[in-house]
């Protein structure tokens, strides 16, 4: 469960992000779409205490994250597949967080497996990494301590096509055995096929939010137009989402029509 | 759930300074310069090859190294990233901070013990391949002062990593400032008087040749002097590394 609470960060007179709240829920895939700027990236380092937030709260199982007694057990995180040290291999990145995160060793080789590198891979430098090995890296970094909720900002970034539907299947599965997943995109159809709800954020602001399903069939329009309609600030005059409805427009709170399966944990 | 335990989190901070190829090289060549020097004070100068000269003979190359190791354990959360995997796997970041400090004071000591190895060392081959006798009388206040000085060292080169979270400028900073201070600190009338009080290299001095031999005055120099340099960066570092905006570029 990940609860973002009238999130707002103003950096000088520029407010990146302003009053964002939204909620993603155990047992679903929440994608959170908007172009490039929009404050996707603020918004999660925000939840996951990197970034100060101005004003609001944000918490993630029931509490700030800074209050998470060891945080990688609990929630798995990757913001930047680059931001890795070039000079550590595959393997011993992860080493790294398994010790920290006080995991037994096997468990290093067990998400290695699990995303893919082969140990050949894992055994070699970051720095000779492409950007789909490093996604699947910090995907394993993510997995690592076995969390019941992930943050991922565009971990599709990179990957090829069967890269793209593998990942789709695991935050599926992961989503499916009770998990909360929360990913960050702006592969628009990409997100509607792994998503069960959909936040938009366009300009810093909440521009539309709801389950999948509806924002699309509410609005006539694929999710592509209904995107750049939503988050172009240009088209303003367009037909916008009923503001009741469960796709409703900000400040609506958490859509109405929610699946019965969230209380799977 | 638990949370992380500050011995676990020093281990892991001591694990990244030695798991890749320029951290392990870093160490590797502060080592062999180390042998480099007492290898030539030994054996092609002409003078120092007493016990007590080649263990001062190491400060040098333990001095000018040995805090880039500190610097970089700081720093390197920015240059290469890696900040936001460690905070957000331990987001109480002070934490995180004393354990690198911890780590590198850790690796001081580690070193300041090989210095006084290897000084003892070559001072026995020079024994054996010369005429020389040996000579070992070394006051203990030079052996507790060498620690208390590579201690400083480390825990200031931390201090100015995490307080300036980029390598080069940390660097440049930590052996510029003290430099340009030893320069313009004499031609200015208002500071001439106050240099004992300011200047590290000069408070130092005498605590590597003997610790135990300072008189009150010098401690009292010695005092300001480390809380200008060291215990005032540390604690402006620390709180920027509590306080800052982690982000990847």
């Amino acid at each position: 469960m990940i609860t973002a609470d009238h999130l707002t960060r103003r950096y000088g007179d520029l407010t990146a992000v302003g009053n964002v709240s939204f909620e993603a829920h155990p047992g679903l895939v929440t994608g959170f779409l908007g172009p490039n700027g929009a404050g996707k990236s603020t918004t999660m380092r925000m939840l996951c205490g990197l970034t100060p937030v101005t004003s609001g709260i944000a918490h993630v199982l029931g509490k700030p994250f800074r209050e998470l007694a060891n945080p990688g057990r609990q929630v798995g995180v990757l913001l930047d597949a680059a931001a890795q040290h070039p000079g550590r291999t595959g393997r011993e990145a992860l080493a790294v967080s398994a010790m920290l995160m006080g995991l037994p060793r096997r468990r290093v080789d067990d998400v290695i497996d699990l995303v893919g590198l082969t140990p050949k891979e894992a055994n070699r430098r970051v720095k000779g990494y492409s950007l789909g090995m490093r996604q699947r890296l910090g995907i394993a970094n993510a997995l690592l301590g076995e969390p019941e909720v992930l943050i991922l900002d565009e971990p599709a970034n990179g990957l090829d096509p069967a890269g793209i539907r593998w990942m789709r299947d695991l935050l599926r599965d992961f989503a499916r055995s009770g998990g909360t997943v929360l990913l960050s995109s702006h592969l628009l159809h990409e997100v509607e096929k792994v998503a069960d709800e959909i936040v938009v954020i366009g300009h810093g602001r909440i521009v539309a939010q709801g389950t999948t399903r509806d924002l699309v069939s509410q609005s006539g329009m694929d999710l592509e137009d209904l995107f750049l309609q939503l988050t172009s600030g240009v088209a303003r005059d367009l037909p916008r989402p009923a503001p009741a409805g469960p796709a409703a427009a900000v400040p609506a709170g958490p859509s109405s029509a929610r699946p019965t399966r969230e209380n799977a944990r | 759930m638990n949370t992380i335990p500050f011995a676990r989190l020093t281990l892991v901070e001591w694990r990244k300074q030695l798991d890749t190829r320029s951290g392990r090289w870093l160490l590797i060549s502060i080592a062999l310069l180390i042998a480099a020097v007492l290898a030539v004070m030994a054996f092609i100068g002409d003078v120092a090859t007493t016990f007590p000269a080649l263990f001062f003979g190491t400060s040098t190359p333990l001095s000018i190294l040995l805090p880039v190791v500190g610097i970089l354990a700081a720093t390197s959360e920015w240059s290469q990233r890696t900040g936001l995997i460690t905070f957000t796997l331990e987001p109480r970041r002070t934490r995180v901070g004393l354990a690198k400090l911890t780590s590198a004071l850790g690796s001081g000591v580690v070193f300041f013990a090989l210095a006084v190895g290897l000084a003892a060392a070559f001072h026995v081959a020079v024994v054996a391949f010369t005429d020389a006798g040996f000579a070992w009388d070394l006051p203990a206040g030079a052996l507790w002062g060498g620690l208390l000085l590579t201690v400083l060292w480390m825990a200031q080169g931390v201090a100015f990593g995490a307080l300036i979270q980029n390598s080069a400028g940390a660097i440049v900073a930590f052996f510029g400032l003290p430099v340009a201070l030893a320069l313009f600190g004499p031609m200015v009338p208002a500071l001439r008087d106050a240099m004992p009080w300011i200047d590290l290299s000069t408070a130092t001095e005498p605590v590597m040749y003997d610790a135990a031999a300072l008189t009150g005055n010098q401690w009292a120099h010695l005092g300001t002097a480390i809380t200008i340099w060291v215990l005032l960066p540390l604690v402006l570092g620390l709180v920027r590394v509590a306080r800052s905006e982690i982000k990847s570029a």
